[in-house]
């Protein structure tokens, strides 16, 4: 189990995102008029201005773009993770997504740029959301 | 070079002297920063006319500073884009009394980060509840994991190397021990090993966030400054040398579905600042580079020109940064964020410096210096960030 700080809900433009985390989905939004991917998600096109989006389940299969290994962070909401990983993931719907690598053994040594990754619902200790991370696919 | 436009210069300058003190606040050091600049000017309080702030230090701000200094400018700028706000204060001080709309700008910068031990690289989450932090904050991502990332991508991408890199963390160093104040600043905050450093002393210092150790990461001080900026009539009864500034060029970044995290929003800022100035990247002398981390100003290097997009590793080797070899620009002679002063907002102190090496007064004195960039990043490079250059020209 985890202890990871939880979104502040209700927000307008992440809690349908989160809404999905429960339901184990992992959501993106595409533009209906240019057909443009959003990510994170807003009310809005990023490449157009559009607002007519449709929000859409992604397979949750990427590729890690970059990472780093934080081995000091002063929150008290990580102190439990240990050396963790972090890193940009380059979904293959699309859209970048900041998240979390888990399911490796020493994230120092075996969390690599190019690595496929498939996503997961971390449940947390305290709060309803679940958060997603993702692990080697 | 080409004959720039000579509007505004930087005419007083002040450093806070000191970087960890817990006996005054930031808003004092704003103030008594600006009464010190304004003296270094042969100017007066009653001069300024134009008040540039980016609002931080215990309620600055266009309705905080004006009524603590005693002032009534006539033009008010409240930007605020992080570090680099003093780059944007200078850009818009510049543009603004060549309009005429100003005579004497200051600009100032006051911190307590040390005495109040804010933990800025490794500190908590952002505030709760907006559309970023929500996206953010589960992951516990740290100021100093953010600018990991950038350089973990740049050796993917490149091959670059800690060792590489190193050189960045020596050159400056090399300079603050030539600086009585970043040699105390060193001792107050308690450095483990005061003296010039090896390629070997950073790779074996301990990692904060894979791939950056603790010598690659400035310091957290106290302290502050001011800048004054006057226009070209006030400028002939000053009492220094003024140090023109003749370019600008602002920028932002950020993450979006696909850009190159190794591409900051200098590469969109310095063209334009030295376009304006009619000069190019190999005429600077000094070049005044925020460096948070070694991986900022690796990155900055090639997006200001001085390299290649990816050469910055080869670029660096043998010390070329140094203010003693003749290969490149001077970077950083004051010590930089590494070894002399990071409060938090290094960006004054890059234009401090600059005005310093040409009027000849810097403790790493490159002869002859004609031109200085000054480029600043706010924010956090890989994620959000804004760049702010600067081109000043000695008299």
């Amino acid at each position: 189990m985890s202890n990871r700080l939880q979104p502040i809900l209700p927000e307008h433009d992440t809690q349908e995102f989160w809404d999905g985390a429960k339901a184990g989905e992992l959501r993106y939004q595409t533009c209906d008029a240019c057909k443009g991917v959003v990510f994170t998600p807003r009310s809005h096109c990023t490449e157009c201005g559009s607002t007519k989006l449709t929000t859409r389940a992604s397979k949750g299969l990427g590729t890690v773009y970059t990472y780093s290994v934080v081995r000091q962070n002063r929150s008290p909401a990580f102190a439990d993770l240990g050396a963790y990983a972090v890193a940009y993931v380059d979904l293959d719907e699309g859209f970048r997504m900041l998240t979390g690598i888990v399911g490796v053994g020493d994230p120092t040594k075996e969390v690599k740029i190019g690595m496929r990754v498939q996503v997961e619902f971390e449940p947390q200790d305290s709060g309803e959301y679940p958060v997603p991370v993702f692990r080697p696919a | 070079m080409a004959t720039q436009e000579r509007a505004a210069a930087i005419v007083g300058i002040h450093e806070w002297p000191k970087r960890l003190d817990p006996g005054v606040s930031a808003l004092q050091i704003k103030a008594q920063s600006i009464g010190r600049a304004l003296e270094d000017a042969g100017l007066s309080w009653k001069d300024v006319d134009g008040l540039y702030d980016a609002g931080e230090g215990e309620g600055g701000g266009g309705l905080g500073l004006a009524p603590y200094l005693g002032i009534k400018p006539k033009v008010i700028d409240t930007t605020s884009v992080g570090g680099t706000s003093y780059e944007f204060h200078a850009a818009h001080a510049m543009r603004d009394i060549a309009a005429g709309r100003c005579n004497v700008a200051v600009l100032s910068y006051g911190s307590k980060a040390a005495s109040q031990r804010i933990p800025i690289g490794t500190g908590g989450p952002r505030a709760g509840g907006s559309w970023q932090s929500n996206m953010e904050n589960p992951y516990g991502t740290t100021l100093i994991a953010n600018y990991a990332m950038v350089a973990h991508r740049h050796m993917h991408e490149y091959g670059t190397t800690t060792e590489q890199l190193a050189e960045i963390s020596m050159a400056t160093r090399a300079h603050a021990m030539r600086n009585p104040q970043a040699v105390q600043a060193m001792q107050d905050l308690n450095f483990a090993d005061i003296r010039e450093i090896t390629i070997d002393d950073v790779v074996q210092s301990r990692m904060l966030a894979d791939p950056l150790h603790l010598l690659e990461c400035c310091m957290v001080s106290d302290g502050g400054g001011a800048i004054v900026i006057a226009s070209k009539d006030v400028v002939k009864g000053t009492k220094k040398p003024p140090v023109w500034l003749i370019g600008s060029g602002e920028a932002t970044a950020y993450k979006t579905n696909s850009n190159d995290i190794t591409t900051s929003a200098g590469a969109q800022s310095a063209p334009v600042a030295f376009g304006q100035a009619g000069v190019k990247p190999s005429e600077i002398d000094i070049a005044m580079i925020y460096d948070s981390f070694t991986i900022t100003v690796a990155v900055m290097l090639e997006d200001l020109g001085f390299c290649k997009k990816g050469a910055v590793g080869e670029y660096l080797k043998g010390g070329r940064l140094r203010w003693d070899n003749p290969d490149g620009p001077a970077l950083n002679t004051d010590g930089g964020g590494l070894s002399s002063n990071h409060p938090g907002m290094r960006g004054i102190f890059l234009l401090l410096e600059s005005a310093r090496q040409l009027r000849g007064e810097s403790t790493s004195q490159v002869a002859g210096a004609k031109l200085a960039v000054a480029h600043g990043n706010g924010g956090l490079l890989g994620a959000t960030h804004c760049g702010g250059t600067v081109i000043l020209a000695a008299d």
